[in-house]
């Protein structure tokens, strides 16, 4: 053993130009980003205002730049994919060698779904749901920061993969016994793990975060039921986080204790069992997806009640469907894996309750429908990917229906099929939810809106290009072709794949149209300014406050006395025909105290999880404690809050007059 | 620009119920936040309860739960670990009316027992790997060293903690945030003795039926 424990230079792959030269990139970008904050002098600003943020808003923005970010790769992984399969066919061997291509899928899927859906949602729950129940803040702000910069740790570690060592080859599920240390001795599931690891640590905190402020902070005259439903489904999401990340992190321990310490839990020898992973993991991963979708249901809701200038239709339905979904979650896992060998009913069982949970996502559909029905529907950006998901979202369920008996399901099984499938409602469902949500309350968040062309030009590409990319799909997979092909000698696949290729392509555009949209969004920010803090007409608390909020929210916390309570003021305020008296005292407002605890426990994090994968035993040992003392010293901080003076309230608030949009 | 004093204003009737009182005192919050950890903890014992219920009669060739199992030294555990909860007991009914000795004394007990069922815990491990049963034998041990081991190393925390939060104590006396936490030790401690009783059922009870 080595004092860098397996750690040498054979460890950057200096012989693959291909990823060489994406290092190269990436370090590039990473450098001149970082001198250019440096030379202008940003550094502080950037430490003292966003690092050690401990603001929900803040935070909410930084996991939406990371959401942001690690698309760009997730994205850049999937047409790679698609680009090898399309020209992979006969003699053609493309351009990725199997090891290659082997890593690209399983980053894919990693990254996709913990480090761009999930950051994406919980960045969109932090910026709105405690502005959305007329509070300050989340329960735990610290601890909100904490979560953050672990989720950061998890990415970083999974990009550090790419320049020294390798990533999983295993898929983004890594079952073993393919992932056992005999089957891949490399660093790459070492990788995959105690990233996840680390960035699940920082989920788990954000969902017991976010339960306890939904269920225990709200404005007052907020019961239950006059609760925005965004908030319903951020409730429900982090409720299945407290109960479904906890399996991940026992499991994973189960394969790393496997790996590590020679353990058999899941070994072919000494009674190890590779089914009680796949059942193990599922039991996370079914939740898992509706921790995804939840929330993006919640905005489609938002966004489909504003925008009609109706309060939703079917509220109490849609706040049963929404936690009937998040109870039947964990009754549908097995449909992951109808081939495993268990008896006709058990499949059975599975198969009629995976047909089931569509019930309620049927109601959510028809509300959603009768919500614009008969509205003023204004067509703006978050509108469109709202009809678009409607329309995408329910075929791909149906797809699903068709997968979820078991019968059908042996016949497609692992093949691109179910790639369509899941593609098919995850896209929709999750991703065109996000980005419907980002353009919603951007302006909440920055004061100007987004673009409209660009960001219209960027919905129908990637809505097209979705079509092209994925229904091709499921012609090649009923053809019998399996996922995750290298390489394939079925020429009839070839043209459906180059027309996939060629979605893939539309896409890209779609991406290129929303990094333009942002940059002229920032150009032009004049005059897309909103002083109003309610460019929509909303109905929802978060629009009754300045854009951007100030740090404290709320100068006085609203009191609210029934649904869509922002909405229900302006209609008074619009009987009346006056503006009611301003009050005239404040009260200084106590807010929590930036700590940089997120941030260098992180540090710390970045380097125990590498120390680990590489075996460097005292660096591990050297990152732990220091992650500990960081924590300890937390602890004994005197102060918490600092307080803002009612002057400094007052001043805010009387130059942010108060201009009820009508 | 602040509307909430307008919607103040034109608000009608009092509250009614204690879902539209505002946001809760933070005492509550702390509480019910470290709650909904401890929840997510449980969630995190029962996979590995999951994984041993699966792997319990997989011995593969080696010593079963029948063979290893001592009753006598569970029995003593449990003991110590359920008087230990008692005595977190005192110490928490001590925070309430703000006695010092009675605090520390309370925790030194708790440490006391906490440590001994430790103690009595690695011995039971000892003898185990002594035997040659280790975690690397079997996938039944695999799973008993992890499941067994984890809330080993729960309680370890637990002590830590303890330890600290007198220093805390000694430091800055009865100031809300250490009567917060000290509140949230006692849940954690609690919700030990819940888990080690359905250890002490699933593993040790149901372990050694013939």
């Amino acid at each position: 053993m080595t004092l860098l424990g397996k750690l040498d230079w054979s460890a950057v792959p200096f012989d693959q130009p291909i990823i060489m030269g994406t290092v190269g990139v990436m370090i590039v970008a990473i450098g001149s980003i970082l001198s250019w904050v440096t030379l202008k002098g940003y550094v502080p600003y950037l430490w003292r205002e966003w690092i050690t943020s401990v603001d929900h808003k803040r935070i909410g923005v930084m996991y939406i730049v990371l959401a942001l970010v690690m698309l760009l790769r997730g994205f850049a992984d999937g047409i790679m994919m698609r680009t090898q399969q399309a020209i992979a066919v006969g003699g053609a061997q493309g351009y990725l060698p199997p090891e290659h291509f082997d890593q690209i899928f399983s980053a894919h899927g990693t990254i996709m779904i913990f480090f761009v859906a999930m950051p994406f949602v919980i960045g969109l729950m932090n910026f709105v749901v405690p502005l959305q129940l007329g509070v300050r803040d989340v329960a735990f702000p610290t601890m909100n920061s904490i979560s953050f910069w672990l989720t950061a740790s998890g990415v970083l570690l999974t990009n550090m993969s790419l320049a020294v060592g390798e990533f999983a080859k295993t898929g983004w599920f890594a079952y073993p016994p393919l992932s056992e240390l005999q089957f891949s001795p490399g660093v790459g599931v070492d990788y995959y793990l105690w990233s996840l690891q680390i960035s699940g640590i920082g989920t788990l905190l954000s969902g017991v975060n976010f339960v306890t402020t939904i269920l225990k902070m709200r404005a007052p005259g907020m019961s239950y039921l006059r609760m925005p439903v965004f908030c319903w489904t951020a409730l429900a999401s982090n409720l299945l986080i407290v109960a479904a990340f906890p399996v991940l992190t026992a499991l994973f321990a189960m394969l790393l204790l496997d790996r590590y310490l020679g353990f058999h839990f899941f070994t072919v020898d000494a009674g190890g069992n590779v089914m009680m992973y796949v059942n193990l993991f599922w039991i996370w991963g079914h939740p898992e997806v509706y921790i995804l979708v939840l929330p993006a249901f919640g905005v489609y809701s938002e966004v489909a009640a504003t925008f009609s200038g109706k309060s939703l239709f079917g509220y109490r339905s849609m706040v049963l469907a929404t936690m009937a979904i998040c109870v039947l979650s964990y009754t549908v896992w097995l449909h992951h894996f109808f081939t495993m060998g268990a008896s006709a009913s058990v499949n059975a069982f599975f198969g009629i309750t995976s047909m089931i949970i569509g019930v309620p996502t049927g109601v959510k559909v028809f509300n959603w429908l009768f919500t614009m029905y008969g509205g003023r529907v204004r067509f703006t950006v978050p509108v469109l990917w709202t009809i678009g998901f409607m329309v995408t979202f329910v075929f791909g369920g149906l797809t699903g229906v068709l997968l979820a008996l078991p019968a059908v399901d042996w016949q497609v099984h692992n093949s691109v099929f179910l790639v369509a499938h899941f593609h098919h409602v995850i896209i929709p469902g999750v991703l065109f939810g996000a980005i419907a949500g980002y353009n919603y309350w951007f302006p909440k968040a920055f004061g100007f809106k987004l673009d409209e062309r660009w960001g219209k030009a960027a919905f129908w590409c990637w809505f097209i290009g979705f079509h092209l990319a994925f229904m091709p799909l499921y012609v090649t997979g009923l053809m019998g072709m399996p996922r995750r092909l290298q390489h394939s000698d079925v020429l009839a696949w070839q043209p459906w794949l180059l027309v996939a290729e060629a979605g893939a392509m539309v896409i890209f555009a779609g991406i290129i149209c929303q990094i333009v949209q942002i940059v002229v969004s920032i150009r032009h920010r004049e005059q897309l300014r909103d002083t109003t803090g309610d460019p929509w007409n909303g109905r929802t608390l978060e629009w009754s406050t300045a854009s951007p909020p100030p740090a404290w929210n709320f100068a006085v916390l609203p009191r609210v006395d029934g649904l869509d309570a922002f909405w229900a003021h302006k209609q008074r305020v619009l009987a009346k025909q006056e503006l009611p008296a301003r009050q005239h005292t404040y009260r200084p407002i106590e807010v929590p105290k930036n700590s940089p605890v997120g941030f260098v426990t992180a540090f710390f994090a970045v380097v125990t999880g590498f120390a680990l994968i590489w075996h460097i035993w005292w660096m591990a040992g050297f990152g732990a404690l220091g992650a500990a003392v960081t924590l300890l010293a937390f602890m004994f901080r005197a102060k918490d809050e600092v307080e803002i003076p009612a002057d400094e309230v007052a001043l805010f608030d009387r130059a942010h007059p108060v201009e009820v949009s009508l | 620009m602040n509307v909430a004093v307008e919607m103040d204003a034109v608000r009608h009737g009092e509250l009614l119920d204690i879902s539209e009182a505002g946001p809760a005192p933070k005492r509550i919050i702390a509480g019910f936040g470290f709650w909904i950890f401890l929840l997510s903890d449980i969630v995190m014992f029962s996979a590995l309860f999951a994984a041993y219920a699966v792997l319990a009669k997989a011995s593969a060739g080696g010593l079963t739960g029948g063979q290893l199992f001592d009753q006598r030294n569970v029995a003593i555990e449990t003991a110590l670990l359920l008087l230990s909860s008692y005595s977190c007991g005192m110490m928490s009914l001590a925070i309430n009316s703000q006695r010092y000795l009675a605090t520390f004394l309370g925790a030194a007990v708790t440490f006391l027992l906490g440590s001994a069922f430790l103690a009595l815990e690695l011995n039971e491990f000892q003898g185990m790997i002594a035997l040659g049963a280790t975690p690397q034998r079997s996938a039944f041990l695999s799973a008993f060293f992890a499941l067994v081991g984890s809330h080993g190393l729960h309680v370890t925390v637990g002590l830590a903690w303890l330890v600290l939060m007198m220093v805390q104590l000694s430091l800055r006396g009865f100031q809300d945030v250490v009567v917060r936490r000290l509140h949230c030790f006692s849940l954690f401690w609690h919700a030990l003795d819940i888990i080690w009783v359905l250890i002490f059922t699933v593993v040790y009870l149901m372990g050694v039926l013939p």
